[in-house]
């Protein structure tokens, strides 16, 4: 098929910041770049001056800067039909947890704007919560870790009682400490309270090994893909910098028993740690494709080019195969631009 | 004493589970023994074969051998 008879879409994608802690924005553009079935014009919608997917040409077209998720719905929704009208959007994947609230409250004007998206509804992306994944755990028969929610500091004093050191004390949306005693858990509860603000949540410390796993559902029940991966590396942040796939049935079982219970549409990654007694618990669900998720393109399942063939009404198969041992390890590069692209993205808020 | 299935090994002594991500590297002599644990040979004839190649005391290397294999059990290579 030559490029011009291919079918055009335009797709809008967030979570540029390929930094040291990264958004999956720029992994999600490569691997739809990589799908030879239609033809990507990508609008990449960022928050900050300096995410470095603003600077990649090769992978962005253009790029809007949006609000922040604080700003409420109605502004966002005021920065997306500026956009829609200058670039007739089809697609628009949010990959951030914080902006997703926002965007699935938009979604349905989105779709009468004439814009598709493919993720989770309401419930199931608050089901799926941190705060509430234990009751999560309980309702579908999956192992989850034990844990409290926090609301204030002196409920601190009772933890004890409940749990056995170490303890994980996670923030709401990101970061998770693990303390030994008291005074760890005190220090833990400020630094992210300060950074996440209330409730802080507190786990039971699972020993084992740590899988991720990339899955997309289909909105009725049916994994289209399921992509277990093993950290080979790890960040201080906790971040994967090397991984491979894996090939284990129990992980691939395990997430399509989760979309097929939640019935989830979309991208998600289940962050599973497999215990020294082989139970596999759910430590957290993330509603979002994974800053990894390239990877899944590279072993042959194009999970975010299957979103976008989803949210643009196809039924694909789901994929049977993937290339097991195949490995990526992350890098950083000093992208060089000019004073000019910085202004024209902080001044006039478009590049 | 099996080698599990889904084990990949390549001759020069590289191991590979592609259940759990592990990989392994062994020296000329362990890629050896574990060709012949690929094959399903018994531990006895291992011991008779390897004598037979290399002059190596037999009670060494039986002891050797049995660590060897403890090892690999302990990675989850061997069955």
């Amino acid at each position: 098929m030559k490029n011009d008879d291919k079918r055009k879409v335009v797709i809008g994608v967030t979570g540029l910041n390929a930094i040291d802690s990264p958004g999956p924005g720029v992994a999600v553009i490569r691997a739809i770049r990589e799908c030879k079935d239609f033809d990507a014009r990508i609008i990449g919608l960022s928050y900050e001056s300096l995410e470095p997917g603003l600077y990649m040409h090769d992978l962005v077209d253009k790029t809007y800067q949006i609000p922040y998720p604080s700003a409420g719905t109605d502004s966002l929704l005021g920065r997306l039909q500026y956009i829609h009208e200058k670039e007739n959007l089809n697609v628009i994947i949010p990959n951030f947890d914080a902006e997703l609230f926002n965007f699935i409250k938009l979604r349905n004007v989105l779709k009468k704007m004439g814009i598709a998206t493919f993720m989770p509804d309401i419930e199931q992306f608050e089901a799926r919560d941190k705060i509430k994944l234990f009751e999560f755990g309980k309702k579908y028969d999956f192992f989850v870790p034990k844990d409290r929610v926090i609301h204030e500091f002196r409920e601190l004093a009772s933890l004890e009682a409940e749990f056995e050191y170490p303890m994980v004390i996670k923030g709401k949306f990101y970061d998770a400490i693990i303390a030994n005693n008291m005074d760890q858990v005190e220090k833990a509860y400020y630094k992210i309270l300060s950074k996440w603000g209330l409730p802080i949540i507190v786990q039971e410390f699972i020993k084992g090994t740590e899988i991720n796993i990339a899955a997309l559902g289909d909105g009725e029940g049916n994994a289209i893909s399921v992509i277990p991966m093993r950290k080979l590396y790890i960040t201080e942040k906790g971040k994967a910098w090397a991984g491979i796939t894996l090939d284990d049935e129990n992980f691939i079982t395990l997430a399509q028993k989760f979309i097929s219970a939640t019935k989830w549409r979309g991208g998600c990654e289940l962050e599973v740690m497999l215990s020294n007694k082989g139970k596999p618990y759910i430590m957290e669900v993330n509603p979002r494709f994974p800053a990894w998720i390239y990877l899944t393109a590279a072993a042959g399942q194009n999970q975010p080019a299957s979103l976008v063939k989803m949210a643009l009404g196809e039924k694909p198969e789901p994929f049977t195969e993937y290339e097991v041992g195949k490995i990526f390890v992350r890098y950083a590069w000093d992208l060089i631009t000019d004073i000019r692209e910085f202004q024209k993205i902080s001044g006039n808020g478009e590049l | 004493m099996k080698v599990r299935k889904n084990i990949a090994t390549s001759e020069e002594g590289f191991l590979f589970n592609p259940a759990t991500g592990d990989s392994f590297s062994t020296n000329s002599i362990g890629a050896e023994i574990l060709q012949l644990l690929k094959s399903d040979m018994p531990a006895m004839q291992i011991v008779e074969k390897i004598c037979e190649k290399y002059d190596v005391d037999k009670s060494l290397f039986e002891r050797d051998l049995e660590e060897f294999t403890l090892q690999l059990k302990d990675y989850n290579i061997l069955e």
